[in-house]
């Protein structure tokens, strides 16, 4: 238990440090789809909620295990959809091959 | 079905891909040319993660689970095709949606826990389920001010942050008294309603100019309550993305505090707005000279280079179709069409690259503000577009003035300034700006999208002068 903790505290920390690395070199052109797509990676917090709902432990935590699965998957398909939908309209000028 | 312990394998596996293509992901985001790619990485990423978790030896009923699947991605995908000026206001609200979810999940997980919580899963529960219920009312607040469901002006009294900071004591105390006693699970819903009730108080004062941080600031909450959902639930994805996530929402409001000048918690306990209200009143009988749209035609048809400053009055107007006409008028012409961009435009970071970016004005023709401000010497033409605090003079030359260090696009360096404005009422914090009283400025008197329109009549009509 003790040696779990403080792995998870390893990873949140070099998570934490990669993020600041990657993100720095994101394109403020791009900030807005940035922030939809980390906002669609974050509702990976539904495979938490997954197992809650599905182990069906009592009803009171499937009832909110199962709104969390729905709160989180209308982000993931709409935070991938609307990523995708932006970042398909920025084009460079001049001519290229489509 | 396979063995328990052959799918916590499995399971492991894919999240360890899943991991690897989330940093990915973001990493392809890094140039227009590779992102889209990165949401490819991302969606495959989520895909295996999720298949997985399927698999997970506990799950007795998928009844639900496929309903709830099959719901939320119902109500994801008109979600994922809102307009582009309507993008702002449901990313506010999918921070609200990530934030639920994460407060629930540490809800049921304290009831299946309680009375017998462990101390540092109870200090992680707490702040999973503080940052989680702050995230959720504070977006939906932000969801609802920006789509102007509720009032944008911002609202303050006296001793207000002396409230707000008291509700969120309070919650953080209850907290800790449950860290220390578990036993006493009465206390739990405090931690949940507080929070709730501070999301709300802690929007009530922001106003419009400050929403790109704001919505910055609640993306990283989300990123660091899925975290600490992480740490209970020992789930080394979720600490990963949440931990990206928490990065990524840092550093974007750091940068659009940067932009405005001001700290984190000068933009939270602010309320910028209301003290200049009254400074600005008496400075509006000063003469402007305002111009037709036939002038300014010739102005900028007859220039070599123009950089477009647009701002949120742009959006509002959904004029971006229409600049885009009038940059395609323009550049027929020889004339050099470019646009700054400031970071804190509109009300998201990089609400203005999309919108140009949706009317396909080509993303190379897109400058950030330095390059712009290098630009404007040389520009024989600024016109501005819905901007008006982003363009201020004063913020370089008036030590008086609230907005004073403020990084702004010098549009006054250019060699005429044209704005576009609905009328002379000060801008969205109600600060007067000498721009336009200057000699080399024309106010352009009208809604964006018909001027603009108005100009481009002007231009086709009269080419070849």
């Amino acid at each position: 238990m003790k040696l779990d903790l403080l792995t998870s505290l390893y990873v949140f920390m070099l998570a934490g440090f990669i993020g600041f690395e990657v993100i720095r070199r994101v394109s403020p052109l791009l900030h807005t789809p940035l922030m939809s797509l980390t906002n669609a990676l974050d509702a990976i917090a539904v495979v938490g909620a997954i197992i809650l709902a599905g182990e069906h432990k009592t009803n009171f935590s499937t009832v909110l295990g199962t709104i969390a699965i729905v709160a989180a998957t209308s982000n993931i398909v709409g935070g991938f959809l609307i990523t995708d939908r932006m970042l398909k309209m920025f084009k460079v000028s001049g001519p290229k091959k489509s | 079905m396979m063995s328990e312990f052959a799918s916590t394998q499995i399971i492991e596996v894919t999240y360890l891909i899943a991991t690897a293509l989330f940093i990915l992901s973001l990493k392809w985001m890094s140039s227009p040319a590779t992102a889209r790619r990165g949401v490819w990485a991302g969606e495959i990423g989520m895909l295996l993660a999720v298949a997985g978790t399927l698999l997970h030896h506990g799950i007795v009923d998928y009844k639900w689970l496929a309903a709830a699947l099959v719901l939320g991605s119902i109500i994801g995908v008109p979600l994922g095709k809102v307009a582009m000026t309507a993008v702002p206001q449901r990313t506010a609200l999918s921070h609200a949606f990530g934030a639920l979810c994460v407060t629930l999940v540490g809800t049921a997980e304290f009831y299946l826990r309680a009375p017998s919580v462990p101390p540092f899963m109870m200090a992680v529960l707490g702040m999973e389920v503080i940052l989680g219920s702050l995230t959720f009312t504070g977006s939906l607040m932000a969801a609802g001010k920006l789509q102007e469901v509720l009032p944008q002006r911002p609202i303050t009294y006296k001793g207000q942050n002396f409230v707000n900071l008291g509700v969120l004591a309070i919650a953080v105390i209850v907290a800790v008294i449950l860290v220390l006693h578990p036993e006493r699970v009465y206390l739990y819903p405090l931690i949940v309603i507080l929070p709730l009730i501070f999301g709300v108080l802690m929007i009530i004062p922001i106003g419009g100019a400050d929403m790109p941080t704001v919505i910055s600031l609640l993306n990283s909450y989300a990123g660091l309550s899925a975290a600490a959902m992480g740490f209970v639930l020992d789930n080394k994805l979720l600490i990963i993305a949440g931990a990206l996530d928490g990065a990524s929402g840092f550093i974007l409001s750091v940068n659009m505090s940067k932009a405005m000048n001001r700290s984190f918690s000068n933009v939270l306990f602010g309320a910028f707005g209301q003290e200049q209200a009254g400074a600005a009143v008496g400075a509006e009988t000063r003469a402007v000279r305002s111009a037709s749209a036939e002038e300014a035609a010739s102005i900028l048809g007859a220039a070599n280079k123009v950089v477009i400053v647009p701002g949120y009055g742009m959006a509002v107007s959904q004029a971006q179709h229409k600049v885009r006409e009038l940059y395609d008028a323009l550049t027929k012409r020889g004339v050099d069409v470019r646009f700054g961009i400031h970071p804190v435009a509109g009300r998201m970071p990089g609400h203005m690259n999309v919108l140009l970016a949706e009317a396909d004005i080509p993303y190379d023709k897109l400058m950030e503000m330095d390059d712009a401000n290098g630009d404007f010497a040389q520009t024989d033409v600024a016109l501005v577009i819905g901007a008006n605090d982003v363009t201020n003079p004063a913020a370089r030359t008036d030590a008086n003035s609230p907005i004073f260090g403020m990084p702004i696009l010098d549009v006054d360096k250019a060699r005429t300034v044209m704005v576009i404005k609905r009328g002379m009422s000060a801008g969205f914090a109600g600060i007067d700006n000498p721009l336009y009283y200057s000699d080399k400025t024309l106010m352009l008197f009208g809604d964006a999208k018909s001027f603009v329109g108005s100009i481009v009549r002007e231009l086709s009509g009269g080419a070849g002068h």
